[in-house]
């Protein structure tokens, strides 16, 4: 490869919604957690302060997730979300594959990013479960905690706030996890800090 | 067969009168006190007059015969603790000031009363705020009505229905301006407006006692009897929102909600009528999730490893 060939990936729409969006998960994150264990965190900040910052930040995340909803739908950003049926399974495996073997045994990227390709085949479908699955049920969960008084009483014997409660919790669990991993694999990039570069100028560095 | 058909009718009507004391209130078109104090107004012959007379009765004197049948003293007559003389009417005046049995009189020193601990409790109340404004007309029955109790907290395995019965027992007072007033010299304060710093207010009333808030929680009483005065009730979100809540040295420490809950795991997990805070109130999602955050943290140590030693 001659020089350094770039590809304007990301648009100054999407960054700004990826800046505001890590900086509120991350403060839901935090402010979550230390509601699970409220006491231990009391003594640094207050617990209702706690609660106000997540609530604050919740529908901060809320509003950017409808921009993000809408810019997928009115700009050309929507169709990396896209799965076609071909290798519905086997694109995946192979991309998983090539992380835990591959990569260190001299074989090059299968899918690699291209304008036509921003995500892996494995990272779309984590991406499309986080951002269209997860992320939903947390704000609808979300909104009805914030009103707990238009939750249903019962679902089944289960008391209705407990239910959701635990779903809040539970997909708020697996967002926390995934943030984990997406901020690794955002390390395996030419360097280690290429991938954060790019987010913030816009500018993705093939490799 | 005349004779046999005789005995055999004794024999029911004896079997029948063994029920009758428990019955009684049921039938009080029949009973020779509820009669009377089970309605709106009753009649009597007025023998100066010599007219039938219809008149209104006290509202406090209607008793409820429903709830009575229901009561943990149901198997009590009326004239087992009232003096038998108010079998006449017009009731002698006197009567109004004969001494009534306290709870401690029969319930105190009896060992099969024991595990309620009436006397314990006596103490506590002796501390309460109740008490103080009240002294000894403060009797046990200005919460637990001696007609009508029932032991909900022990015997119901429904939450909602605990927080219900008790709540009731405050808001009869607290929610009524007369008898508070009876009781503290002054107005009744607005629960609603006080308890306005309350998120979720309503939620709370329904879900929580008011004990909960408004009590010392002594560990070995069911329920603590000393009611706080309103400046130390509790206002701290954190005591019981949080892994260590107050809640589980208080509403759910009864041992007829934990049996619900041995029903199973995932029942413990989401039967639970609480709502603390998030899942990790359940130990098993809290293990569950700290194994997976560890696997994920190992996961990416070895793929970090191998990556530095292939310099990747």
């Amino acid at each position: 490869m001659s020089a350094i060939e770039k590809i304007y990936l990301y648009p100054l729409w999407l960054r700004i919604w990826h800046g505001f969006n890590a900086l509120g998960i991350i403060t839901l994150i935090v402010t979550g957690i230390s509601m699970q264990s409220s006491i231990e965190s009391a003594h640094v900040v207050g617990f209702n302060m706690i609660v106000n910052i997540h609530n604050v930040a919740g529908i901060i995340v809320t509003l950017s997730y409808f921009f993000y909803f809408i810019g997928n739908i009115v700009t050309p950003n929507g169709k990396y979300y896209i799965i076609k049926p071909q290798g519905f399974l086997k694109k995946p495996i192979k991309q998983a594959i090539y992380y835990a073997w591959g990569m260190f045994h001299g074989m090059t990227a299968p899918f690699p990013i291209s304008e036509k390709r921003k995500f892996n085949p494995l990272q779309k479908y984590i991406y499309i479960i986080v951002m269209y699955m997860a992320v939903p049920v947390v704000i609808i969960t979300g909104i009805a905690l914030l009103f707990p008084e238009i939750i249903i009483d019962k679902v089944y014997t289960f008391s209705g706030v407990f239910v959701t409660a635990i779903f809040h919790s539970a997909m708020g669990f697996f967002i926390s996890i995934f943030l984990v991993i997406h901020l690794y694999i955002a390390s395996i990039g030419k360097s280690p800090l290429t991938n954060f570069k790019s987010i913030i100028n816009g500018w993705h560095q093939v490799h | 067969m005349k004779f046999r058909l005789v005995v055999l009718f004794s024999i029911l009507l004896y079997s029948t009168s063994l029920e009758l004391n428990a019955q009684s209130y049921q039938n009080a078109a029949h009973h020779p006190c509820l009669k009377c104090h089970s309605n709106q107004s009753y009649s009597f012959h007025n023998s100066v007059t010599n007219k039938e007379m219809k008149r209104l009765m006290n509202p406090y004197y209607i008793l409820d015969t429903v709830a009575m049948t229901a009561g943990v003293h149901k198997q009590f007559d009326c004239t087992d603790c009232h003096s038998s003389e108010y079998g006449t009417y017009p009731h002698q005046a006197n009567l109004k000031l004969e001494p009534l049995s306290t709870c401690l009189d029969c319930h105190g020193g009896d060992a099969s009363f024991a595990k309620y601990q009436f006397e314990r409790i006596d103490e506590e109340f002796k501390k309460s705020v109740h008490y103080k404004a009240y002294g000894d007309n403060f009797t046990c029955t200005k919460c637990h009505s001696q007609h009508t109790y029932k032991a909900t907290a022990r015997t119901s395995d429904n939450v909602l229905e605990i927080v219900d019965y008790s709540n009731k027992m405050c808001l009869s007072c607290h929610n009524d301006m007369k008898k508070y007033k009876l009781v503290s010299g002054h107005d009744n304060p607005k629960l609603v407006q006080i308890h306005e710093w309350l998120p979720n207010q309503e939620l709370h009333f329904q879900h929580v006692r008011c004990i909960e808030c408004h009590t010392e929680v002594v560990d070995s009483l069911m329920v603590s009897h000393d009611i706080l005065p309103k400046e130390k009730a509790l206002r701290k979100c954190v005591e019981c929102h949080s892994a260590d809540s107050r809640l589980k040295a208080s509403l759910y420490k009864y041992q007829n909600l934990q049996k619900r809950s041995e029903k199973g795991d995932l029942n413990t997990v989401l039967a639970n009528e609480s709502y603390i805070i998030g899942s990790h109130q359940s130990p098993i999602l809290k293990l569950a999730s700290i194994i997976i955050f560890l696997l994920t943290l190992i996961g990416i140590a070895i793929h970090s490893f191998f990556r530095i030693i292939k310099k990747k």
